[in-house]
């Protein structure tokens, strides 16, 4: 059995990294940007776990994984093991050890973190998941025996997936209605190929599947069938995790020029319709030379890095406040910056110029400062009055947040909605006003991450089957 | 009766490589590619196909769910192939009995032309509906229902169920010319007055749609409700012709859609001043508020793309029919 290794040795380890394919060639292609770690590395990494007696990261995990254990089978050579310990917990732990933000999570809460650099831990959830799609065999996992009861999950982004992955253990019958043609929501069409690989996203759905769950594409709810139909048609429970599938423009003029899209376009085409790779692919996409994203959050650098590589020589992200409050990871920003995307800081856009086809030749924008914080805690940005200039730019990606999606809180009365349209859940259950029904990620929060909807999801499938038991 | 489409398709010629061999580009994504990825799959097969003019095309396709529950004004999204774009078109008429729904194209780009090889016997890889609002239909006296050439299609399910609801229906249908006109017979079994009309007077009235409506009006004719849905130009036209009298006139619009559920809004219009979704707001808006420069201008955005694809596609077609483009 290996034993970690002396406190002092120890400390003297380096936090690992993972080696990654260099930023100029890398933004030529759309190929995933890290390699991961090999089982050495993992290991090294591993070793610096102190094992702690009372876990501060799981507390801070939305899914409460067990963190030092999955690490532990990592040092003792059981990568597969250490998988499955994984995905007790969490059922896309591929997806989660790329696309997390770690460092606001487990990571911040790590012992180590306090003096010097905490334990990779998701670098090493991917190395395992990783690990395990490459050389594990598909184990049936315990379920348990037949309810007799259906639940419909509605959307098969991270709270859908998570929602049907635990309650086909449970013994429910699960069936998933997608309205895209692919499943897996945003992790199929947002998060592009070089930050997360369309075919573990695949992989996560194919097991899925192989556990019991059906997936039906195509199905728009709220259209084909609303949820009263669905209940009326046999499902005892609905779980409604739709995503916060509307996107917010600003309402600038100009605003509905050719070569301006909205983030959730501009990924779609390029991701979901694999427009990158036009013509074989017959989606087209715009190619600008010089492309603004407007926003500063994980969208807009997703949307940034996918212009860079379409071919774009100049890529600004133009954000209203400062670097110190960009909402994206840390990480995303690096990886931006070595790519050679371009910050304008303290930057709103008020104008959209256009040619007389139609087309967005130009923008202007207004200097800004940063005054005292609002309710989100952040400085308010104050315009800078005489401060507009312009820039130059043949695209525009809007990358400013998403809204809720009406059509199936629209088509579905009893169900209550806040003033933005986001359905009402209780915090805790992810039980609406209607009775049965029970919804989570970002059509109730608004837009948020990946293992936030993962975790709305893993409340609301405790609370369907405690509901489904009664 | 129309005959039957008995076009040799491509990949009757090639039966060793399926449609269009050279547009089946290998790369790693469809190497990775599982059975599954569609989930459990249903498939849509055509269960009949027509010629109804020069380049349109009518499908009849088996899908028992959206026959059932489409309503007039409404639409769907296909693809073909994997490789396909999502294509939204109208829902021209529905068999809640034998579950199907029939789809009416032009070939005017490459992915209706790829469409356009399709026939009976072959399957839609995914199809989505219905979708959008379904039109507004009440009894409102005496409804003028307008189509412009493929956009007599929608505008029939329309004049059907406004019929049914016991409008005194006026149609005025219209093509460029005589072998591009569709629906002539179905039109005429739900209106209560049809005319027709070709641009090029190679058929019924000589002249566009607008000027049939204009003499109509000028005649005095009283109408409640315009309904008109076609190319742009046409949709404009006519909106300035009721603009004037007040008359209150509903168009349906078909911007470019991706996913067509209200996700990406690449069908975004100004109407009234505001930017609406086609897809979830719409299609159909109150003609007098739309901004039709606007609409023009976003359809054209991806003219050079088309083009490019267009070419690569004629390219491979005649490739596999023996090197003749």
């Amino acid at each position: 059995m290996a034993e970690p290794p002396e406190k002092k040795k120890r400390e003297a380890i380096p936090r690992q990294k993972m080696l990654e394919q260099e930023a100029r060639a890398r933004a030529k292609n759309f190929d995933e940007v890290p390699f991961g770690y090999n089982p050495d590395l993992a290991k090294l990494e591993a070793s610096r776990c102190l094992q702690c007696k009372k876990p501060a990261c799981v507390k801070d995990c939305p899914v409460s994984i067990d963190i030092p254990s999955f690490i532990w089978m990592i040092l003792q050579n059981d990568f597969l093991g250490a998988a499955r310990k994984l995905k007790e917990m969490n059922s896309l732990p591929a997806v989660c050890g790329r696309v997390c933000p770690q460092e606001d999570q487990c990571e911040k809460m790590c012992v180590l973190g306090k003096k010097g650099e905490p334990v990779a831990i998701g670098r090493l959830e991917r190395f395992a998941a990783d690990y395990e799609r490459k050389h594990g065999e598909f184990v049936m996992p315990p379920k348990a025996s037949p309810s007799g009861k259906k639940v419909a999950v509605v959307g098969s982004g991270p709270a859908g997936l998570t929602v049907a992955g635990d309650l086909i253990k449970k013994g429910h019958q699960v069936t998933i209605f997608e309205a895209l043609h692919k499943a897996g929501g945003v992790l199929v069409y947002g998060i592009p190929e070089f930050r997360l690989p369309k075919a573990i996203v695949q992989a996560e759905v194919d097991y899925l599947q192989n556990v019991g769950v059906e997936i039906k594409t195509n199905q728009v709810i709220g259209q084909i069938s609303t949820v009263d139909e669905l209940m009326a048609a046999g499902y005892d429970a609905a779980f409604l995790g739709t995503g916060a599938g509307l996107p917010t423009f600003m309402n600038i003029p100009g605003e509905n020029l050719n070569g301006v899209y909205s983030a959730n376009e501009y990924l779609t085409r390029s991701n979901l319709m694999k427009a990158y790779l036009f013509p074989q692919y017959d989606t087209p996409i715009a190619q600008g030379k010089k492309v603004a994203v407007l926003g500063g959050g994980n969208v807009a650098m997703d949307s940034a890095r996918t212009a860079i590589r379409l071919g774009a020589e100049d890529v600004y992200i133009v954000y209203r406040r400062s670097k110190k409050e960009l909402p994206a990871r840390i990480e995303e920003v690096h990886h931006a910056e070595e790519e050679g995307i371009q910050f304008h800081f303290l930057t709103l856009p008020v104008q959209l110029l256009g040619n007389d086809e139609g087309w967005v030749y130009g923008m202007e924008c207004q200097k800004m400062e940063l005054g005292e914080p609002d309710q989100s805690g952040r400085r308010r940005p104050i315009p800078i009055p005489g401060s507009e200039f312009k820039i130059d730019v043949d695209l525009v990606i809007v990358a400013i947040g998403t809204g809720a999606n009406p059509l199936i809180q629209s088509t579905t009365p009893d169900l209550k909605t806040n003033k933005w349209g986001y359905i009402i859940a209780d915090p805790e259950t992810g039980a609406t006003s209607k009775k049965g029904v029970y919804a989570g990620g970002d059509i109730v929060t608004g837009s948020a991450t990946v293992i936030l909807a993962m975790g709305a999801g893993r409340q609301a499938a405790d609370a369907i089957h405690k509901y489904l038991s009664e | 009766m129309i005959p039957l489409f008995l076009k040799p398709r491509p990949q009757d010629l090639c039966p060793q490589n399926g449609p269009y061999p050279s547009l089946r580009f290998k790369n790693e994504e469809s190497e990775l590619r599982s059975p599954s990825e569609k989930g459990d799959a249903e498939v849509f097969p055509i269960v009949e196909s027509r010629v109804l003019a020069t380049a349109v095309k009518q499908f009849k396709v088996t899908a028992p769910e959206i026959a059932r529950k489409r309503k007039p004004g409404q639409f769907i999204v296909l693809r073909t192939h994997e490789e396909g774009e999502r294509i939204p078109l109208t829902i021209a008429d529905a068999d809640p009995e034998a579950g199907t729904i029939t789809l009416i194209f032009q070939e005017v780009g490459k992915s209706t032309a790829h469409l356009g090889t399709l026939s009976s016997g072959d399957s839609l890889l995914d199809l989505i509906g219905p979708l959008g609002h379904p039109t507004h239909i009440e009894k409102f006296g005496t409804v003028a229902c307008i189509g412009g050439g493929i956009g007599i299609a929608p505008v029939y399910p329309i004049a059907r169920g406004m019929h049914d609801a016991g409008n005194r229906v006026l149609a005025i249908i219209g093509a460029r010319t005589k072998n591009l006109l569709i629906l002539e017979e179905e039109m005429s079994k739900v209106a209560d007055f049809l005319r027709v009309c070709t641009d090029d007077g190679s058929y019924g009235y000589p002249g566009f749609v607008s000027d049939a409506l204009q003499d109509i009006l000028d005649q005095g004719t009283q109408i409640d409700l315009v309904v008109a849905i076609g190319p742009v130009p046409m949709m404009r036209v006519v909106c300035n012709l009721t603009r004037n009298r007040n008359l209150k006139t509903i168009v349906s619009l078909n911007p470019i859609m991706v996913d067509a559920t209200g996700m990406c809004g690449a069908c975004r219009v100004s109407v009234g001043g505001r930017t609406r979704f086609v897809c979830v707001d719409g299609p159909e808006f109150d003609g007098h508020e739309v901004n039709f420069a606007e609409l023009v201008k976003r359809q054209r955005a991806y003219l050079p793309q088309e083009k490019k694809s267009m070419e690569t596609f004629q390219h491979a077609q005649g490739a596999c029919l023996g090197g003749k483009p």
